[in-house]
């Protein structure tokens, strides 16, 4: 089956199905392959080329190209998002259609010559409201960024009400039944890819819908999975409600809130725990609250942490690490986009404390904002220390709530006081 | 080697650093809130704004030069992880 499939008159899929694909990118699992989708639109005037597909599918890609066009027909090659599974082919149809004119992104031009690895390609940059004409048939642009990557946009087929999403609304489900009428039940493929690739780039989901619901939708074509062409409208629905807050938040708009995650194995980091919940109490509009980590799970605790303004985590060094639970929890943050948060670490220890060292330069690879050097306790906490704990919360506080007092600091004595405690 | 200070205004915090130390490695160590990526001149992430001292930073080279005008930036604004300090200098998140 390589043949090209209709989707309207003048529209047809020209991508590639990758049914034995089980993980994509490594990270995510693809229990029944995924497709790349690649489109093309004829117009009186020409024939636009959407997106294209991964290197190794490149021969289903033009064998259904050719049974539509000609190359010297093709106009336009339109690039939604610069990601070799939707570039691989690209080299080949730029050889082969050498009179094609490349419309990418405002936000995509640096990632294509890097991409090409060269200097001199010719290509117009484009951005919302610009569009391109097939003579019966226009193509416009609208500027979507950040859903995955820094150059994603999508493009509305005018004419014909259809959105080229990009791996907007995608998803990896491989069905040659192709459209979401006719394929098997993929709903879990699609929230699945909204949790592991959209949700950390939660804000953008937003801006981008804004751009994208007034739109009069026939069809939602993405890059990846099925054809979205029986209420196509509710699959935006569907963003909308996974990139919405999950309940209205009872914070104040000028409140901040610190959540403090902890696990023990004496009490000792509990104790901390508390009183460094205590310090940060003390400063106005801080909301803080503690979660033991023995209580419940990453997954959990994850949506929590995407509301957060500041998390601290506390753990006790054993056998020369943190414990599983807290690195389970770092590693949740990858989900969900934590980059610019207030963080900081913890804990207690018997002989080395290197559990507090460590999870802060994992927070700190996570872009995340790390102000305060964390408090390590040997065993259990005196009066004196806990007092440090409660100062150490309170610090935390004023950094959330950007109330805190003017230092000045020596670089030497920064690297000098992380080498010396580790 | 002569020390000279950076001032991050948003967080308020001071810092003496030797001459040449790349902004975004000392904005990382005090938790500063200036954000980054690549840290090798690509995403332009790491923009700031200098407030004082511009003149006290390494001069742009002309590939910070040219991200910063695709990511429109303006004449007071700098690459964090381009910029080197030679001077006394205050600088907060573009
Ligand atoms: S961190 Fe990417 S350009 Fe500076
Ligand atoms: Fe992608
Ligand atoms: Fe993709």
């Amino acid at each position: 089956m390589t043949q090209p499939v209709w989707l309207s008159e003048r529209v047809q899929w020209i991508g590639a199905l990758d049914p034995t694909m089980r993980s994509f990118d490594i990270v995510l699992k693809t229990p029944n392959g995924t497709t790349y989708n690649a489109y093309a639109v004829r117009g009186s005037e020409g024939v636009a080329v959407i997106d294209t597909v991964k290197e190794a599918c490149a021969e289903q890609f033009f064998t259904r190209l050719e049974a539509v066009a000609s190359y010297d027909e093709i106009k336009v090659i339109v690039l939604n998002h610069l990601e070799p599974d939707h570039t691989g082919a690209l080299p080949e149809l730029m050889r082969r259609a050498p009179q094609a004119k490349l419309y990418i992104s405002k936000s995509a031009q640096l990632m294509l010559k890097a991409l090409l690895n060269q200097q001199d390609i010719d290509y117009t940059p484009v951005g919302t409201s610009d569009t391109v004409s097939l003579g019966d048939r226009t193509l416009r642009f609208l500027h979507t960024p950040y859903l995955h990557w820094p150059d994603t946009q999508c493009t509305y087929l005018e004419e014909e009400y259809m959105l080229f999403s990009g791996d907007v609304f995608g998803c990896h489900f491989c069905d040659e039944r192709l459209f979401n009428d006719k394929v098997g039940d993929f709903r879990f493929a699609f929230e699945y890819y909204y949790a592991h690739i959209m949700r950390p780039f939660r804000e953008h989901v937003l801006n981008a819908l804004a751009i994208l619901e007034p739109l009069r939708m026939n069809i939602i074509a993405p890059t990846h999975g099925p054809i979205l062409r029986d209420q196509p409208k509710r699959y935006m629905q569907r963003y909308r409600e996974l990139s919405g807050q999950r309940l209205q938040s009872e914070v104040n708009a000028d409140e901040k809130t610190l959540v403090i995650f902890y696990i023990s194995a004496y009490g000792s980091t509990t104790q901390m725990a508390q009183m460094i919940r205590a310090g940060a109490e003390q400063v106005a509009g801080v909301r803080a609250s503690l979660y033991d980590m023995e209580g419940g799970d990453a997954d959990l605790f994850v949506d929590l942490v995407e509301d957060a303004d500041g998390i601290l985590i506390g753990s006790p060094t054993i056998n020369g690490d943190a414990v599983k639970p807290a690195w389970d929890l770092v590693s949740s943050f990858a989900k969900i986009n934590v980059r610019g948060k207030l963080a900081g670490a913890f804990g207690s220890y018997g002989w080395s404390g290197e559990a507090v060292r460590m999870l802060e330069d994992r927070l700190r690879g996570l872009k995340m904002r790390l102000p305060q050097s964390g408090v390590r306790i040997k065993l259990i906490p005196s009066s004196e220390e806990l007092e440090e704990c409660r100062r150490y919360g309170q610090e935390a506080g004023e950094h959330l709530m950007g109330v805190n007092a003017p230092r000045v600091l020596d670089m030497a004595d920064l690297l000098a006081s992380r080498q010396a405690q580790v | 080697m002569s020390k000279y200070n950076i001032t991050f205004a948003d967080i308020g915090t001071t810092i003496t650093v030797p001459r040449g130390t790349r902004i975004v490695e000392v904005a990382e160590k005090v938790g500063a809130s200036i954000p980054f990526g690549c840290k090798e001149n690509d995403c332009g992430d790491c923009m700031i704004e200098v407030l004082e001292g511009a003149y006290n930073l390494s001069i742009p080279s002309a590939l910070e030069t040219e991200l910063l005008k695709q990511k429109f930036g303006k004449s007071n604004n700098r690459l964090a992880c381009q910029a080197m300090v030679l001077g006394d200098v205050t600088v907060k998140p573009a």
